[in-house]
């Protein structure tokens, strides 16, 4: 191992992994490179587009921000780990059904913002909504059709059996 | 595989002298690419040849490319892509269009001017004459930068045997086949280039494209392995193309009854430093800066500029933005010259089915924008709400104000361009009755394969599951043209449908009409070979153009809007607020409802955006806020309801009665707000984006 590099152990999508690289590497990139999860998207690079939003411990973060050492033991789920194998969370079959994305860059992030605003809000107000979704820009849609899609999310979730 | 990366200049406009190579870099690890390296020519073949991929002893822009580097370590490289030192002898540099129409220093061709068209109808020199009043103004619209969230990329394998072939983020897979078989001087056949999930274009990803995958190539061909070039952010917003920054002068004679007697109108673009697409772009502007109106005399000038900025380009809209925005917020003063309502003087000089456009075409498809008008007005509860903020607006300090637009959009490439494109569109059927739709047009996130899948469907009366859309890949799917100028739906899909009929025809002629599709599909390729049919674009019937006397009909048909904005303007830090939108237009029919009410949706979001955040700050020809974080685009917070509603008009010669789409909402949401700032106000705006400051600066000249 290079002098510059450490190791680290974290869970990603409910599995173990063991990651090496400079302390300093961008989750982002060890994400996609290392572990080859290419769902979570470069947009920015200065946490201002959200594009490679993903739940570090629970929290929705920017993991262009984190750097590897930050992730060490940590929880992390990415775009890969929200359907549950074959079947897609609520979030996914309502942007699906309601137009929600549209090149598809923003929606890996967005869809995980959803998730995690349905988390904290279950039936969030509009204002909640915008302000869930705020991180995470999209410049395709003008937002409308994912707005209509966290709504119809909520009820997705509603009207499932427990 | 090798990462690389692009040394710019340092400097607007000069001379290269040397270039140096740092010490502390390990050079020879590099493969170190620049205009002597090239095979074939330094030119990006587009419209005009005039710019090339790596400067070659002349800089005419602060991002012209320079130097190519390639390295297997991305760290490694951008640390040596800083060691790499551009020695520029400067010349002197023009950075606004007003310099560069002033001539004093000449940096392209005679005159500075890429390109200028005249439009005549009329006398207008008489027409002012006899005018009850005469109404200018001067109009200005910034750059815009088109901020996908996906940035510019390609991979590049090369070789000089095998030839070139790279995939990537792009729209027109067959503009940039044709700029590297230049660029390497190899055949067709020996250029191969792909077109992977392209995360968002809006004209981004129209003309820059053949730049990455050109230099990612000759990376390649030196080095002998594949390589790849990710634009990051920054270098993505400073390096690519933006929307023209542009200036409109109108002057314009009106009767007494409120009828157009005359438009003068002189429209010039900021074109940076080469010609690109700003001819076409120009083009576009001219023909719709007189809107949705009939007025007998007309001379509409039309000028693109060279500046020493890098190259503006295609964004959606093209042009007409610019061009409407002008003429959308002349037409609210004019009204207010006469003491009018805007509404009515709009009423007046609609249009007419039948009537002539200033560039002599006859609107033989039925003219909709008076209906529109009043579906809007109706929609926004227009009238009471103008009349409700006029009062309260009195007393209230925060001033609130509602505006609209009225404006159409045509569809496809302007005059003669569909004729000389010529596209071709190919439908196959496997023999278990599966049919590939084979065309050039790319899914950008707008819904191509899903119409296409649509049209497809239904031309063959199969189920939507049934069509496979075949990757845009040049070796393998005909030319069908770019994806751009809200062609794709209207254009190109009618092709798929033509093509899906003339398949059924073939099946009907040679197996039979009764048989089922599956059955037929495998008794004809079993007797007969693949089984295939194509179709060719020709014009509509009577629809002609005159390149040389710049008439005729310059585009098939016409998209028409009325959009309604309503605003609220805080009396402390002059923010605006869009507080409600209602977009209502006639595009044909309305073939997917969810896909074309995001088009507009999103198309008002930018047309938004441009209106209110997103400023290019420029310092000597360069984008000093190349960042999302100093660069603004509507947030999920920003964005008002956007309420759409579609009135359907089929158009005969759209698949399934579709018109073009996609453009359309950029035009109307700039000059609708821009009219209700200024009721809101009583401030006369004439520049978007209408920033916080730029609102203090018109409040305290009016105070003044």
């Amino acid at each position: 191992m290079p002098e510059s590099s450490v190791s680290i152990s974290c869970r990603v999508n409910g599995t173990d992994v063991t990651v090496s690289g400079h302390p300093m590497m961008r989750l982002l990139d060890v994400l996609r490179t290392a572990l080859h999860l290419t769902g979570t998207k470069y947009g920015c690079g200065e946490g201002e587009c959200g594009a490679c939003s993903i739940l570090l411990d629970g929290d929705l973060v920017n993991s262009c921000l984190v750097p590897l050492v930050q992730a060490d033991g940590a929880d992390i789920v990415t775009i890969e780990g929200v359907a549950d194998g074959d079947r897609l969370h609520a979030v996914q079959e309502a942007f699906i059904a309601c137009g929600g994305a549209q090149c598809g860059i923003c929606t890996p992030g967005m869809v995980l913002a959803a998730v995690n605003l349905l988390k904290r809000h279950p039936s969030p107000t509009d204002d909640e909504l915008r302000e869930g979704l705020a991180g995470n820009l999209c410049r395709c849609t003008g937002y409308q059709r994912i707005f209509a899609a966290v709504v119809d999310a909520c009820r997705r979730v509603e009207d499932s059996p427990r | 595989m090798l990462y690389g990366a692009t040394v710019r200049s340092s400097a607007p406009r000069g001379l290269i002298r040397a270039i140096h190579y740092g010490d502390g870099i390990p050079w020879d690890e590099f493969i170190v690419v620049t205009a002597a390296d090239i095979p074939g020519t330094n030119v990006v073949a587009l419209i005009t040849e005039d710019q090339p991929y790596l400067a070659d002893g002349c800089i005419n822009h602060p991002e012209e490319p320079v130097v190519l580097l390639a390295h297997r370590d991305p760290s490694l490289l951008e640390e040596a892509r800083r060691h790499v030192t551009v020695e520029i002898e400067p010349q002197p540099a023009v950075f606004t269009l007003e310099d560069s129409l002033r001539g004093t220093e000449i940096i392209w061709g005679a005159d500075n001017v890429f390109k200028s068209y005249e439009v005549t109808r009329g006398n207008v020199e008489s027409a002012f004459a006899a005018a009850h009043i005469i109404v200018e103004g001067v109009y200005e619209t910034g750059a815009q930068e088109q901020l996908y969230i996906e940035p510019n990329g390609m991979l590049a394998i090369a070789h000089p045997d095998e030839g070139v072939t790279v995939w990537g983020s792009m729209q027109c897979p067959y503009y940039v086949h044709k700029a590297l078989a230049g660029l390497f001087d190899l055949p067709d056949g020996k250029i191969r280039v792909v077109q992977m999930e392209t995360g968002g274009g809006f004209g981004g990803k129209e003309e820059y494209p053949s730049i990455i995958a050109g230099h990612a190539a000759l990376l390649a061909w030196k080095a002998g392995r594949p390589v790849k070039i990710v634009y990051d952010r920054a270098e993505d917003m400073a390096a690519t193309t933006k929307r023209h920054p542009s200036r409109t002068r109108h002057r314009t004679a009106v009767s007494v009854d409120g009828r157009l007697l005359a438009m003068d109108i002189d429209f010039v673009i900021d074109g940076g430093a080469y010609a690109t697409l700003s001819p076409v772009v120009l083009s576009r502007g001219t023909i719709h800066a007189t809107g949705p109106y009939f007025c007998p005399n007309v001379r509409v000038r039309g000028r693109a500029v060279a500046t020493n900025a890098p190259p503006h380009g295609a964004f959606r809209g093209f042009g007409a933005p610019q061009s409407i925005f002008a003429l959308e917020r002349h037409m609210d003063r004019v009204a207010r010259s006469l003491d009018l309502p805007p509404d009515e003087l709009r009423r007046r000089n609609f249009i007419q089915t039948g009537q002539t456009s200033a560039v002599g075409q006859v609107m033989r498809e039925p003219v909709t924008i008076s209906a529109l008008l009043d579906r809007a007005l109706e929609m926004s509860d227009y009238r009471a709400k103008r009349s409700r903020f006029d009062r309260s607006n009195r007393d209230a300090a925060v001033k609130r104000g509602i505006g609209f637009a009225a404006f159409m959009h045509g569809a496809g490439f302007t005059g003669s361009g569909e004729d000389h494109l010529a596209s071709v569109v190919t439908i196959e059927a496997t023999a278990d009755g599966r049919v590939r739709v084979l065309t050039s047009c790319t899914e950008i996130g707008q819904g191509t394969n899903t119409v296409f899948s649509q049209i497809a469907a239904d031309a063959l009366q199969l189920d939507v599951n049934e069509i496979d859309i075949v990757q845009p890949d040049t070796s393998a799917v005909p030319n069908s043209g770019p994806t751009v100028a809200s062609r794709t739906c209207m254009v190109v899909g009618k092709l798929v449908e033509s093509a899906a009929l003339n398949l059924r025809t073939l099946l009907a002629e040679t197996v039979g009409a009764e048989i089922p599709f599956a059955m037929a599909c495998r008794e004809y390729v079993e007797h007969h070979g693949p089984l295939r049919a194509s179709a060719q674009y020709q014009p509509p019937p009577g629809v002609h153009w005159d390149d040389d006397r710049y008439e005729g009909d310059a585009y098939g048909t016409y998209a028409w809007a009325v959009y309604v904005a309503e605003v609220s303007v805080d009396p402390t830090t002059f923010q605006i607020r869009v507080d409600d939108f209602v977009a209502v237009q006639e595009v044909g029919r309305v073939i997917n409802p969810v896909l074309a009410t995001g088009q507009i949706e999103g198309g008002v979001a930018q047309g938004i955006g441009w209106a209110l955040f997103e400023h290019v700050a420029w310092r000597e020809g360069r984008m000093a806020n190349a960042q999302m974080t100093n660069y603004i685009i509507p947030t999920s917070m920003d964005l008002p309801p956007i309420r759409v509603h579609f009135e359907e008009v089929p158009y005969a010669h759209g698949p399934g009665g579709a018109k073009g789409i996609g453009e359309l909402p950029m035009d109307g949401a700039a000059p609708a707000i821009a009219n209700a700032v200024s009721h809101a106000t009583g401030i006369d705006v004439r520049t978007v984006p209408i920033t916080p400051e730029r609102v203090l600066e018109l409040i305290e000249a009016a105070r003044a």
